[in-house]
């Protein structure tokens, strides 16, 4: 676990990159986190739903969505996915939305 | 590499961060053509695009039946010479024995939300996993690429296979 900046802000992170503490996260951070691991900035409205919906996720349901079921109800389907989130959707969405990795295998 | 994750790292005078090691590229080999059979190397490519990792499907003998048209949805679970199944093979082999295995498991695979074998091909083949069937198994069992499903992108060699997966790793189920 390192602490890092943020958008102005100090915050604890884990070694693959994951906030330790999704309540930490802002709007603001996420670009930042976009551009630290490789997704396109400026963050688009497609980057933005599926940001949006993984928060919503964990919070309802202790745990972000896993690919398939962004795919189904997040409103932006499978190949969308990839090409927003190019090195694995699920992952890298909640990484920049600041909840930890997904559980799940499919 | 530099990043702000890394550069408030301590490490002591003696010690160096390593690079953590990544696989890029997975290659799967699909030969086996029951349900059990077929489902690790799907979980397995469609984990590597959820993880980033480029992969490829490699279709052979009768790993082919899940590309096929008439019989990507009439997979079934093998109840004889299957030991893991704790059944006693004079069980398996009785009529509708292979059948029920089946439903069972397909229910608990609904159950979970896992995707049918159909489907599953599909989303792998959306998030950009490479899809492809054996040109030698292709001739023994006399197919042709109208009898394959649409995300098959091409009937490759085994040469072909050997270029594509070089530099990666190769998994063979």
């Amino acid at each position: 676990m390192t602490t890092t900046e943020l958008a102005g802000k100090s915050v604890e992170v884990n070694e693959e990159g994951f906030l330790v503490d999704p309540d930490e996260w802002t709007e603001e951070m996420a670009s930042e986190l976009a551009e630290l691991h490789g997704v396109a900035t400026p963050l688009t409205d497609g980057h933005w739903v599926v940001i949006k919906y993984m928060r919503k996720e964990y919070f309802e349901n202790g745990t972000g969505a896993t690919v398939r079921k962004l795919g189904k109800a997040s409103g932006v389907n499978t190949k969308e996915l990839f090409q927003l989130f190019p090195k694995g959707p699920a992952k890298l969405s909640a990484m920049i939305a600041g909840i930890p990795k997904p559980k799940g295998c499919i | 590499m530099t990043n702000t994750l890394t550069e408030n790292a301590t490490v002591g005078p003696k010690q160096t961060v390593e690079p953590k090691q990544t696989i890029e590229k997975v290659s799967i080999i699909v030969s086996k053509g029951s349900l059990e059979g077929i489902y690790p190397a799907l979980i397995m490519a469609n984990g590597a695009r959820n993880e980033g990792i480029e992969a490829n499907l490699f279709f052979t003998f009768f790993g082919m039946d899940a590309i096929h048209k008439d019989r990507h949805e009439h997979i079934k679970v093998a109840t004889v010479g299957n030991p893991g199944l704790h059944m006693p093979t004079w069980a398996g082999g009785l009529p509708g024995v292979s059948a029920l295995a089946t439903k069972m498991m397909e229910k608990k695979i609904e159950a979970l939300d896992f995707p049918g074998i159909p489907e599953f091909i599909e989303m792998i083949s959306d998030t950009g996993a490479g899809i492809y069937a054996c040109l030698a198994s292709v001739d023994l069992f006399g197919f042709s690429k109208d009898d394959l499903i649409e995300q098959v992108d091409e009937i490759i060699t085994v040469g072909d296979f050997y270029e594509m997966a070089a530099g990666g790793q190769i998994i063979f189920t």
